[in-house]
Order: structure tokens, then C-alpha cells, then sequence
């Protein structure tokens, strides 16, 4: 079956087994590695090979909104956040902490058999034949603008919300400095006076 | 192609994201974590609006639907880290028991 963007049946396999390669190597490196930095930078790389799935699924404009939101928003603003909260520290060992990396192996192991199987074993309902759309960009408009139009607008309120949200919850309680007229200003009026943090110490 | 590949594939990442989440000690692998397994659920929705809703791709709005609220939860999440590392001055998961006792 040729794809809407005109791969044929042979490329279109070998880009997929690429790209699956690419994706579940980068994602084990994002659980596995032990700098956070590198796992950051593989979280990209696995962003980008799920838009070339999105791609070979006949999605061009998901595929360039996964580009747009998940590698140039989130994935700089999770580097913000580690090098904002960059400590270089040795957790200290918890109880049974290898036990607990080994069941829960087991337990994700278990889950991929168990949806391996509901999967290759369902009858799926396959259309027969793939429709080619003009453009997905207009479908997915109407869409927006019609059925779904309330969804749509609500999402917007929420992105408010959570902008308006961050805001707080990030922001830094600053000492107002005391203006003093006819004095130089000394070194210290550059920095931010933040107030003094109490810190709360773990009860146990 | 068929639909399974991609639905396996989506299953590995999902699988992949759980064990990361649960047990990552560092609070920004873990919101990575999260952001794998909606990754997961949005190659799920794409393969089901291709190969079995392709002429009206409902699951192509879905999938931008949970864009904007993944960038939503990235963003409120981060803030919460940060916040939790001005007060605690740790990101370590296994003392975050603000709430828990």
C-alpha cells in the first residue's frame, strides 16, 4: 500500500524498523543513563523518531506540531530545569533498592507480554483501503472548529491556567531594598535579595 | 504495513515509561518519564485514526489535544520541582514525603 506522501511498500518497512530502532534505544538511554543531561538530549532524539512515525501514519502536520511543541518547548524547558536544579549529589541507598529495580522490570516485562498478546490476538476492524485527504491540516481545522470546538477552547483556557500557575509556583519571594537617596550604589544592589528560605527538613 | 507494529511499538514505550517513572530518583526523570508515556498514547491514537478512521482523523485532533496538555503538565511540573528544590534542596524522590505523613 503506497503512502500518502509516496514511499513505497519496501521503504516504508525500512523506515519504520529505523525509526524503531532509534526510538527504543533513545528511550531505554532516557531510563537508564545515569547523566541527566544525556538522558535530556536522548529524550529529543526519541521526540523526533516518533514524528517520523507520525510521518509514515500520513500525519504531516502532527508530526511538525511534535517537532514544534515537544523538542522546542518541552524538551529545552526540562534542560532549563536541570541546569536550574543541577546538584551533583550521591543518593544515599534505600531499602531493597535493587529488589524493587528487579520487580518492577518484571512487572513492565509483564505488561508488554500482556498487551503484545490482546494486541496480535484482536480482530482489528481495518479499513480496506487508506483515504487520500487533500490536505490533513483543513480536516483537522473543521474539526476544531466544529465537533470539537468546545474541547478546543477550553484547552486554550487551560494553557492559561498552567502558564499563570507556573508562574507562581516558580517565582521567588524578593525582599523590597530599601531606596536610599544620595548614596553610590555598592556592589550588592545587583543582586536579587530573596528572603530567607526556612527549610523543611524530612520528618523521619 | 499493518496496524500492529505500531501498536507493539507503542506498548515497548509505554512499558519503558513505567519503569522509568517508577524508579527514576531524580523528580525531572521522572516528569521525562511521563512525557514518554504520553508519547505512547499519542503513536496509539494516530495508528487507530489511520488505519481505522482515515477519512475523518479524529485521532490526529486527539493526539494535538494531548500535545497542548502534555506542554501544560511539562511546564506546571517543572515549576513544582523547582519549587520543591528551593524548600527541600533535594530532588531526590525518596525524601519527598511532604504529603505523604
Amino acid at each position: 500500500m503506497i503512502n500518502n506522501i509516496g514511499l513505497g511498500e519496501g521503504s516504508q518497512t525500512v523506515s519504520l524498523v529505523v525509526l524503531t530502532a532509534m526510538l527504543i534505544a533513545s528511550a531505554m538511554g532516557v531510563v537508564l543513563l545515569q547523566n541527566i543531561v544525556y538522558a535530556a538530549f536522548l529524550l529529543g532524539a526519541t521526540f523526533i523518531s516518533v514524528a517520523g512515525l507520525y510521518v509514515l501514519l500520513n500525519a504531516d502536520f502532527v508530526a511538525a506540531a511534535q517537532v514544534l511543541i515537544y523538542v522546542g518547548a518541552v524538551n529545552i524547558l526540562i534542560l532549563f530545569a536541570i541546569m536550574l536544579v543541577n546538584k551533583r549529589q550521591d543518593y544515599q541507598d534505600v531499602k531493597y533498592g535493587a529488589l524493587r529495580s528487579v520487580v518492577t522490570g518484571v512487572v513492565c516485562l509483564g505488561l508488554f507480554a500482556l498487551l503484545g498478546v490482546t494486541v496480535t490476538s484482536t480482530n482489528w476492524a481495518i479499513a480496506p483501503s487508506i483515504a487520500k485527504l487533500p490536505s490533513t491540516m483543513v480536516v483537522i481545522g473543521q474539526h476544531f472548529f466544529s465537533d470539537y470546538l468546545l474541547p478546543f477552547e477550553l484547552a486554550s483556557v487551560l494553557l492559561l491556567v498552567a502558564l499563570i500557575g507556573a508562574i507562581v509556583l516558580a517565582r521567588r519571594e524578593l525582599v523590597p531594598e530599601p531606596v536610599q537617596v544620595g548614596q553610590a550604589p555598592s556592589e550588592d544592589t545587583l543582586e536579587l535579595l530573596e528572603k530567607p528560605k526556612e527549610q523543611l527538613v524530612a520528618s523521619k | 504495513m499493518s496496524l500492529e507494529p505500531f501498536l507493539i511499538i507503542a506498548a515497548a514505550l509505554f512499558c519503558i515509561g513505567i519503569y522509568g517513572l517508577i524508579t527514576s530518583r531524580n523528580a525531572v526523570r521522572v516528569l521525562m518519564s511521563v512525557e514518554l508515556m504520553l508519547n505512547a498514547v499519542n503513536i496509539n491514537l494516530m495508528a487507530f485514526s489511520n488505519y481505522l478512521d482515515s477519512a475523518s482523523i479524529r485521532g490526529q485532533v486527539f493526539t494535538i489535544f494531548v500535545i497542548s496538555i502534555a506542554a501544560a503538565e511539562a511546564a506546571v511540573g517543572l515549576a513544582i520541582v523547582l519549587s520543591i528544590y528551593r524548600s527541600r534542596d533535594t530532588v531526590d524522590m525518596e525524601q519527598f514525603n511532604l504529603l505523604r505523613w
